[in-house]
């Protein structure tokens, strides 16, 4: 299974995080710090795959992105090289060529984009499609709720409640 | 404090607003956080949920970015969660899956949030809720919720009913008890025909398999039909790997799944499925040859193809075959030596892995020479790498793979000279251990120390002290090996050795020592030689080593390994002349007269010592010198015997130091033991017997005091003092290292004396069988005749090096998951039990005779597994927890009941699950037959 997904930027700045296995505050401040030690030196061509405490680290890195899946030792990379490679083109299509400072003003959407994609640290859904139109269909709730919620004589209401 | 105002609301700083804020950092980002966050505090009380919910977006950024503690907040996550709008769910549920734990203490208040929306007819908020499930999931959640999530499993709506089956993992794993209600429809899940489904089943089933395989075999058929129609690469992977697990188990399944295996391997496009194949093979399937050439053809493709991913998992895989397909190795031999000089480090290491695993007793030489060149060359982290695993894999098993130990010393001084070296510690343990094993290598471990010992410059070298550490005690304990004791002498007391730290100081000073002790001694027998002395002391000791030494002249002669042949006492009778002598004492007391001062105290005592003993002798010397060889006689008598003293001291061999060692002192009569030793413990507590410098003593006199101090010690064990026992315990533990092995000590098997004891050093040969030690027979000439040059003897202490039992591999990681599982397998299967689930070993010929019953008479054979199953149900029973009792006994009830019997199941059963239950067990009909034989073959007719 996948511990955990991590964003990192070229400069060593988380752009997400995603937690599937449990680890304290101070644990995730540890490994975020070690991994961008080990990942962000390695040279341009080298593998995408690096071992670390007896996990392994699936990183690619797209345009000034890093993106890190720990997998358990018995797990597929290539497979891991896959998802990742998933998840950036459905990013790039909900953003329409996405960047860095997409995911770095919408990082709740990366999220839930990611949660439609992984669950429990297990690919969920392999149709970009799919993704795509659930997602809409959140966005869309998330919108009509909003409106409610913006007008000011439901801000009013709330007020002298 | 006032709480957030209508202004506040409005005008509320969103998400966006702190994200441009912090990217701006017009007051420093600690600053602008510390700000934001104060804001948070505030604006989360508010009781407008909508500036609740932003405030919590806001944190759960700081929190999941920037790390700071959002504990504070859980309850006020917990209250937007309970707004009916969607988009403050969303951002309750993404804040409580970032910030709860299994501690967390409100996290029994989201039970009834959760149960309200898993039920709940919009799916996108189940979704929310599973997808919180299966991050926050503890043992009460996983209880409480079983029922809704057992629901949702044959939901109509597919989105939701991938993502319960992904969460039933978590509620598995939390709470077993979960298996009984939710299993069967997890398995019903794996027929279904949509892809999304089913990758969502297979991929619980392989994170299960992976904790507990056996419980699983006998869902192989529905796996191997997945295996052999699927068309999906995601399922497929994850089947392989469930098949990996299965397959080394059931060598009849891996015979099934070969075929379909090959075919994927040599059909599919995708890599990533490519090499899960290669990996199944080489895993589990390795018997199978044809499967494994296939296999090993596509690693050769990935490791010259360009993609340094494919080429690093090459060598991965390379290194899973190497121990059971060693050709497989060898045929991609050059590539794997190429890529030593990769330009990625994980792709060297796992070359370096693979070259050390063709490395045997012929090649070791040839792979060695190679790879010290590759770590000359290399960056200091991979030469380190390199030498550290050259060291380890000689060394293996008592150096196994090491047929000439001359040439392996001279690597090892030869790898402590490379610049990089950090191995210090590993090489000085192995030269000394080599030096004390090896009788023969010692000539050539006093030439290569010498050689170490010489060079001003390695004294540099902080990570060489201790190497230098090594070669100095080994030339000071075999200095009469040494071609030139004064040359030798120089060279341990160089003024660079100021460098050095303390206690390696003082082993170079004791070597110094020893090397004194020696040249005065032959020079002195040398002067009883040619003054043909009548002293009887002179006499004695002048004939055995004048002995020895042409023995070992011999030795060289007839090894021809050797080109200077003047040695031994030919050559050091030349060379110690009087001058020499005074020079030498000269030399020792102007470098060790300022370490009479030394603040270490270990120094200061050796230079003392060095310095008393020349203050004893040099007087009479001088004297003797002076006047003449007939007064050698009558005066030189008295220092004579002092240096001869010293010298039988210092030639006593050392040994290897067995651990039982210690067993072997007898209680002496005398002693002691009713009196309570508590007082004596407190005192001797901290009080640590010398170990670093073990060899630093001629002979460990203080090591036999440690014995039977320890000894007591061990006696008052059984006093049964409370309070001593305790305490031992403790000291136990802090000291193990002087303490006997518990419970070994009436079990000593082997009769190698206690390497220290001197009145058995006489008798070794009589009473070590195993233990071939060579003694002076070793060293006549006769015996050294055959010039192949034989493996020469390494002393063993068996049954100290014997490798310590492995550790007992957990059988089960997660007990009572599995136990649940096999429960439920089996007991869905009636309880008839099939044989591969059995882990006793006298099984296995029960297993076969029920291959070749398989047509005859499959009742007989049921009967026999029912009796067997007996066993492993109440073994299991040993190993879990009470709670699990019920359930035991409900198995064994169903197993005396007739098959059919299916009405009176237990009551936990509920009815819609016996219903299915029913027609489950009708569609496995065939299964069960199978079962009662053989589990697999049948499946798949």
């Amino acid at each position: 299974m996948i511990h955990f997904v991590l964003l990192i930027s070229r400069q060593g700045k988380v752009r997400l995080i995603k937690w599937y296995s449990p680890y304290s505050q101070k644990e995730r401040t540890k490994v975020i710090r070690e991994l961008s030690g080990v990942i962000l030196t390695r040279g341009p061509k080298l593998c995408n795959f690096v071992e670390w405490r007896g996990f392994k680290v699936v990183y690619k890195r797209y345009a000034s992105l890093y993106f890190c899946m720990c997998i358990d030792q018995d797990d597929n990379e290539l497979e891991i090289l896959e998802i990742i490679h998933h998840y950036v083109e459905i990013l790039d299509r909900y953003f329409g060529s996405v960047c860095e400072l997409d995911l770095i003003f919408n990082f709740h959407k990366a999220y839930y984009i990611l949660d439609e994609i992984l669950i429990a640290g297990e690919l969920q859904e392999s149709s970009k499609k799919t993704v795509a139109l659930l997602i809409a269909a959140q966005d869309s709730l998330v919108e009509t709720a909003k409106e409610q919620a913006g007008s000011i004589s439901n801000i009013i209401a709330q007020a002298t409640k | 404090m006032s709480g957030p105002s209508l202004m506040d609301s409005l005008f509320q700083r969103t998400l966006e607003d702190l994200i441009k804020g912090l990217r701006q950092q017009l007051i420093g980002e600690q600053a602008f956080i510390s700000k934001a966050l104060e804001e948070i505090r505030k604006e989360i009380k508010s009781t407008d949920l909508s500036t609740k919910s932003t405030a919590l977006l806001k944190l759960s950024y700081l929190s999941s970015l920037h790390f700071h503690d959002m504990s504070f907040a859980t309850f006020h996550a917990l209250e937007v969660l309970s707004s009916p709008r969607f988009s403050h769910k969303k951002i309750a549920y993404h804040g409580i899956s970032l910030s709860f734990h299994d501690s967390t203490p409100v996290l029994l208040l989201i039970t009834n949030h959760l149960r309200k929306d898993l039920t709940s007819t919009n799916e996108f908020e189940v979704s929310l809720s599973l997808q919180c499930l299966s991050r926050i999931a503890n043992v009460d959640l996983a209880r409480d919720l079983t029922p809704e999530v057992f629901i949702l499993l044959s939901s109509n709506k597919l989105y939701v009913r991938k993502k319960a089956i992904a969460v039933v993992l978590r509620v598995f794993e939390k709470y077993p008890d979960s298996v009984r209600v939710c299993f069967k429809r997890l398995v019903e899940n794996l027929e279904n025909s949509d892809p999304q489904i089913l990758s969502a089943v297979v991929g619980v089933f392989c994170e299960l398999a992976c904790k507990d395989a056996r419980s699983y075999l006998p869902l192989a058929p529905e796996f191997y039909k997945i295996l052999v129609n699927s068309k999906n690469n995601w399922i497929l992977i994850k089947v392989l790997k469930i098949f990996t697990k299965l397959a080394s188990l059931e060598p009849r399944l891996a015979k099934r799944v070969v075929e379909p295996i090959c075919d994927h391997m040599r059909r599919t496009g995708a890599k990533s499925l490519l090499f899960e194949c290669v990996q199944t093979v080489v895993t589990s399937l390795s018997e199978y040859d044809s499967a494994v050439r296939l296999a090993v053809g596509k690693i050769r493709e990935f490791l010259v193809d360009e993609d340094p991913n494919l080429k690093y998992l090459g060598l991965r895989a390379l290194s899973i075959v190497a121990p059971k397909h060693l050709w497989a190795v060898s045929e991609n031999k050059e590539v794997v030596i190429k890529s030593l000089s990769d330009a990625d480090p994980n792709i060297k290491i796992g070359s370096l892995r693979l070259v050390m695993a063709m490395v045997s007793e012929h090649s070791v030489a040839e792979i060695s020479r190679v790879l010290v060149n590759y770590a000359l060359k290399s960056d200091p982290e991979f030469c380190n790498e390199i030498l550290g695993s050259i060291l380890s894999t000689c060394s293996r098993n008592l150096y196994e793979i090491i047929v000439d130990f001359d040439w392996y010393v001279s690597l090892l001084g030869e790898m402590s000279k490379i610049p990089h070296c950090q191995k210090g510690e590993e090489i000085e343990n192995q030269l000394i251990d080599i030096g004390m094993r090896v009788k023969d290598v010692r000539p050539e471990l006093v030439h290569v120390s010498r050689d170490l010992l010489i060079d001003p410059a390695l004294l540099g070298n902080t990570f060489l002290h201790r190497v230098l550490s090594a070669a100095a005690w080994a030339s000071g304990e075999y200095v009469e090996f040494s071609r030139n004791p004064l040359e030798l002498m120089e060279a341990l007391l160089q003024p660079r050795t100021c460098l050095l730290p303390p206690h390696i100081r003082a082993i170079y000073i004791q070597s110094a020592f020893k090397v004194l002790v020696f040249c005065l001694s032959t020079y002195l027998m040398q002067w009883g030689s040619t003054a043909s002395s009548a002293s009887p002391d002179n006499l004695r000791s002048g004939v055995s080593a004048s002995v020895s030494y042409e023995s070992f002249d011999n030795l060289s002669v007839e090894n021809g390994a050797d080109a200077t042949v003047t040695r031994g006492q030919t050559y050091t009778s030349a060379s110690i002349t009087n001058e020499s002598i005074l020079n030498l004492l000269n030399l020792v007391e102007l470098a060790l007269g300022p370490l009479f001062e030394s603040p270490d105290v270990e120094v200061q005592e050796r230079a003392r010592n060095v310095l008393g003993f020349i203050d004893l002798t040099k007087l009479e010397l001088l004297n003797s010198s002076v006047q003449g060889e007939k007064d050698l006689e009558r005066r030189g008598v008295e220092c004579s015997k002092t240096i001869e003293l010293m010298h039988d001291a210092f030639s006593k061999e050392l040994g290897p130091v067995s651990l039982s060692a210690q067993g072997k002192v007898y209680l002496p009569d005398g002693l002691m033991l009713v009196e309570n030793l508590v007082g004596m413990e407190m005192i001797c507590a901290d009080i640590e017997p010398p170990s670093s410098n073990l060899f630093s003593f001629g002979i460990p006199y203080e090591e036999k005091d440690g014995v039977s101090f320890s000894n007591l010690q061990i006696e008052a064990d059984s006093e049964e003092s409370n309070e001593a026992t305790s305490l031992l315990a403790e000291h136990r533990k802090r000291h193990g290292l002087y303490y006997l092995p518990l419970g070994k000590s009436e079990i000593i098997s082997n009769d190698y004396p206690p390497a220290n004891d001197p009145t058995l050093q006489g008798n070794i040969n009589d009473n070590a069988d195993d233990l071939v030690k060579l003694t002076e027979e070793s060293l006549v000439p006769k015996r050294k005749s055959n010039h192949a040059k034989p493996r020469p003897v390494v002393v063993k202490l068996d049954e100290v090096d014997a490798k310590p039992v492995g550790v007992k591999k957990a059988e089960y990681k997660d007990d009572s998951l599995s136990g649940a599982v096999r429960d439920f397998l089996y007991g869905m299967k009636d309880m008839v039990p099939t044989s591969s689930q059995s882990n006793l070993p006298g099984k296995a010929s029960s297993k076969r005779k029920g291959k070749e019953k398989q047509h005859t008479d499959p009742h007989v054979e049921t009967k026999g597994n029912l009796v067997d199953y007996g066993n492993p149900s109440s073994r299991r029973r040993k190993h879990r927890s009470h709670g699990k009792e019920r359930k035991h006994r409900s198995a064994r009830e169903k197993n005396a009941e007739e098959r059919e019997d299916t009405g009176q199941k237990e009551k936990e059963k509920s009815s819609y699950c016996h219903g299915r239950h029913k027609s489950r067990q009708r569609a496995e009909e065939p299964l069960n037959v199978s079962a009662q034989t053989t589990v697999i073959p049948d499946f798949l007719l």
